[in-house]
């Protein structure tokens, strides 16, 4: 081995896809957020295949549970488009939607599991109530139907059907997280959004929870976004990796080559201040 | 036709907390037929390993080409879309490595068939090839539902080099797949890249103790120190 210059290299670019043909389920281009005159998101752009999951790290306050928002429809971005490969919606940017429509986008095609389970469920309802909603929403109204989906889907994530007339708040962290879990895929969503979803859980709770995310991935061929300051979490489940700085993406590319091979300065600093 | 083009391939690595670029090899080219296994060889710290982790991507190639014939088609492992690079991994290459990154709470088995079920095989199928597979790498059937975080080292290195040899694949990495691995493991290992290698699928290796294989080669990459073009020898450091 031997030490040269002190000039970096040329950047590397990539080649568009070839091999892949088929169309990103998910793509995200020139995305701008800003909150008075705070730059919370700027120039952010992702494509996610179906089985895909793209990992998101970053620092608090970097700009990534920004994204997970606007990929959310939970508010619309300031610039930039957002497309997803769905029926009836097709090439339609999701953030001029009025809002009926941008509503059962986001029930029917995207799932979400955040990070503090009181934002995502209700905690005094059952813990099979909370997965039932979903349905009732679309329609549905035989309650042996919704009983047995609820029964299915928390079965699916792997959650203890002996507690699921339990009500939440009187579960376990983990527990909570695979309602949750439960609550995101019961419409059978074709998009599903993790914001640190084991953040705060117990090692071993965490590593079961993260196997249970990576056979929903294999099995339901979602794409997903997950959002994650661990590297651990994002180097178990992520194919791919944005690291963004400043409301900006700063880096991307293969995770074990971001986490190994990290080209921006950044990211060098932030792959090695691991423990 | 070959399966593998390398033409002037050169890996550095910038270093910013450094401000330095650090040369590893520079100008590389060889080709690798389908059946060919091509050893690696030279020093510990010269760069073998960097070799096979820029034809998997896990590094980035600084230049040069690796035209690999896929079976979708013909394509630059240097500049391709990560996406496709994900895609000839779950599909054609594979890489050996001496370690198994194994996660808690996943048995064995589990972790053994898992790149199988990552390429659409359904478990009822899966599940009795992992089973053969460790049972040819001699890992005792009591062990197959443990979780390897609590195996030996000897014991792991089975379950993994189990994992990275159930798929098939056309091109293999392996980097130094028998470190760990006691003789009779060793064997049933060489046997394995042997019949592999009989079917066509191209390797590339890093071996420990090369004599071991040798009967397998076909040709050989030697990195020697002072390889380098003068103009990039400034100063050797170690690894």
């Amino acid at each position: 081995m031997t030490v040269i210059s002190s000039r970096p290299s040329s950047p590397n670019s990539n080649d568009a896809p070839r091999l892949i043909t088929a169309p990103p389920l998910l793509r995200a281009k020139g995305l701008r957020k800003t909150y008075g005159r705070i730059v919370a998101v700027d120039e952010v752009s992702l494509e996610v295949y179906p089985g895909e999951v793209m990992g998101i790290v970053g620092e608090s306050g970097s700009g990534k549970s920004t994204v997970l928002r606007l990929l959310n429809l939970e508010e619309p971005a300031d610039v930039g488009a957002y497309t997803l490969d769905i029926p009836d919606y097709a090439g339609v940017n999701l953030f001029t939607l009025e809002r009926f429509a941008r509503r059962m986008v986001q029930i029917q095609h995207i799932g979400i599991v955040y990070q503090n389970p009181y934002l995502g469920l209700r905690m005094r309802y059952t813990s099979s109530g909370n997965v039932a909603e979903r349905l009732l929403i679309t329609g549905e109204r035989r309650f042996s139907t919704l009983r047995e989906a609820a029964r299915s889907w928390l079965a699916a994530s792997e959650f203890p059907l002996d507690r699921m007339d339990d009500p939440p708040r009187k579960l376990s962290g983990g527990m909570q997280q695979r309602v949750q879990l439960a609550k995101a895929i019961a419409l059978k969503p074709r998009v599903l959004l993790l914001d640190e979803p084991t953040t705060g859980l117990d090692v071993s709770v965490q590593a079961l929870v993260l196997d249970t995310l990576k056979r929903l991935q294999r099995e339901l061929h979602l794409a997903m976004v997950l959002v994650s300051h661990d590297l651990g979490v994002i180097r178990t489940l992520a194919d791919r990796v944005l690291v963004m700085r400043g409301g900006r993406v700063i880096e991307s590319g293969l995770t074990d080559q971001v986490l190994e091979d990290p080209q921006d300065a950044y990211t060098q600093q932030l792959v090695h201040a691991k423990l | 036709m070959p399966l593998l083009t390398v033409e002037n391939l050169s890996k550095r690595f910038y270093v910013d907390q450094l401000q330095r670029e650090i040369a590893v090899f520079d100008r590389l080219s060889f080709t690798l037929e389908p059946g060919q296994f091509i050893l690696v060889s030279g020093a510990n710290g010269i760069g073998k390993s960097t070799l096979l982790r820029c034809l998997y991507r896990t590094y980035r190639p600084s230049a040069g080409r690796a035209i690999y014939e896929s079976r979708r088609g013909s394509i630059d492992l240097v500049r391709a879309a990560d996406v496709d690079i994900a895609l000839l991994r779950r599909e054609e290459i594979g890489f050996v490595t001496q370690f198994l990154r194994p996660r808690p709470r996943v048995s064995a088995l589990e972790l053994v068939a898992e790149p199988l079920l990552a390429g659409g095989t359904a478990l009822r199928d899966a599940e009795p090839r992992a089973k053969a597979m460790l049972e040819s790498f001699g890992l005792k059937p009591a062990l197959w539902g443990a979780y390897p975080t609590m195996f030996s080292g000897g014991e792991q290195q089975r379950v993994n080099v189990a994992r990275a040899l159930i798929a098939p694949r056309r091109l293999l990495l392996l980097d130094e797949p028998t470190a760990s691995l006691d003789s009779s493991a060793r064997a049933s290992l060489i046997a394995r890249l042997r019949e592999l290698k009989s079917d066509g699928v191209a390797l590339v290796g890093v071996f420990h103790y090369p004599d071991e294989i040798r009967h397998l080669v076909d040709g050989e990459i030697h990195f020697e120190s002072g390889a380098l073009p003068p103009e990039l020898e400034a100063q050797n450091v170690d690894q």
